[in-house]
């Protein structure tokens, strides 16, 4: 069942899946990203999915754009799931917001934002989740020194 | 067979009606077995944490079994697990806000030097911004290893000067 509903998602996409493939059982789509609202309400529409797992990033600090922006989807009426990615460049990365459509896209955007500088147009509430005011870059890019501190409380000296 | 006669009730006999020490033996006598923990739990130590104050291991034999819930009433401070850089301010802020005397416990690595987490988020040791007594390493330690470190800081403290009782007080 789970199968015949992921060919039909497949079937209906038209042209706004630049690829597609089916891994570990999960229907990938490879989407740009000004299709993006359109093609997730239409899989929340017409496909009952209808439970938003998470949105996070991939650095590729060598590839040109930059950023995969990964979605995962999951329908709890037919227990599947859909990933959708979608890249962005750099010097300019942002995509829509889901908010409109999931209502728990706030918080999880406001992580992907704050950990790989990722912006979300139309996500009115981009303050640090997990980290802190006043904190400078965005710590899981690849490019973010592995041991870069930035504390709150000034440090003691410490004799050896 | 003895030839004293019993004392009788209410009066004083000549035995044990005194005895004296140094000062800072008896005050450190006194501490050393009424130590009030304030548990700063952030993270899986905590479950070490409760192993070793509960029945098992029983930190009540040593006089440190009652966890104070507030830093105002407490005097020794187990910072049990990672603290972050989001956390070091509560940590400070509750670390002031003990009354003298106070002493510091770094239960586990995290606590002790930040552990594997060598990160943004992850303060690298508590000792980077307060005053710490004792380290006790392990992930988690082991009760024993927590008993010893005890035993350890109540030797530290029966031994060190206690400057109260002086011309000022």
């Amino acid at each position: 069942m789970g199968g015949n509903l992921l060919d039909r998602v497949q079937a209906s996409l038209g042209g706004q899946a630049l690829a597609t493939d089916m891994v570990h059982g999960i229907l990938v789509l490879q989407i740009a990203p000004e299709s993006l609202v359109t093609l997730v309400s239409h899989l929340r529409q017409q496909h009952g999915f209808d439970l938003f797992l998470d949105v996070t990033a991939v650095d590729w600090p060598q590839r040109q754009p930059r950023f995969d922006v990964v979605y995962h989807f999951y329908s709890t009426r037919d227990f599947v799931r859909v990933r959708v990615k979608t890249r962005v460049d750099e010097a300019d990365p942002t995509v829509d917001t889901l908010v409109p459509l999931y209502g728990s896209a706030r918080y999880m955007e406001r992580e992907c934002h704050e950990m790989y500088g990722i912006r979300f147009r139309g996500n009115d509430d981009l303050r640090p989740l997990l980290l802190y005011e006043g904190f400078v870059g965005h710590p899981l890019r690849k490019d973010y020194p592995k041991q870069k501190e930035q504390p709150l409380v000034p440090y003691r000296n410490v004799q050896p | 067979m003895s030839t004293t006669t019993p004392v009788p009730r209410g009066e004083k006999s000549a035995a044990f009606e005194y005895l004296t020490t140094r000062k800072d033996e008896f005050v450190g006598w006194a501490r050393k077995f009424s130590l009030f923990p304030y548990p700063f739990v952030t993270a899986c130590c905590a479950m070490e944490f409760m192993s070793v104050s509960s029945t098992l291991y029983d930190t009540d034999r040593f006089g440190a079994a009652l966890p104070r819930f507030t830093p105002r009433q407490s005097d020794l401070l187990m910072v049990v697990g990672t603290v972050s850089h989001k956390q070091a301010p509560i940590l400070r802020k509750v670390y002031e806000q003990m009354c003298e005397p106070k002493w510091v416990i770094a239960f586990g690595v995290c606590a002790t030097s930040g552990g594997f987490y060598q990160n943004y988020a992850a303060l690298p040791g508590i000792d980077k911004i307060i005053p710490v007594d004792l380290y006790i390493p392990g992930c988690p330690p082991r009760p024993e290893m927590v008993i010893d470190g005890i035993m350890k800081l109540q030797d530290r403290i029966a031994n060190q000067r206690h400057p109260i009782i002086n011309q000022d007080f």
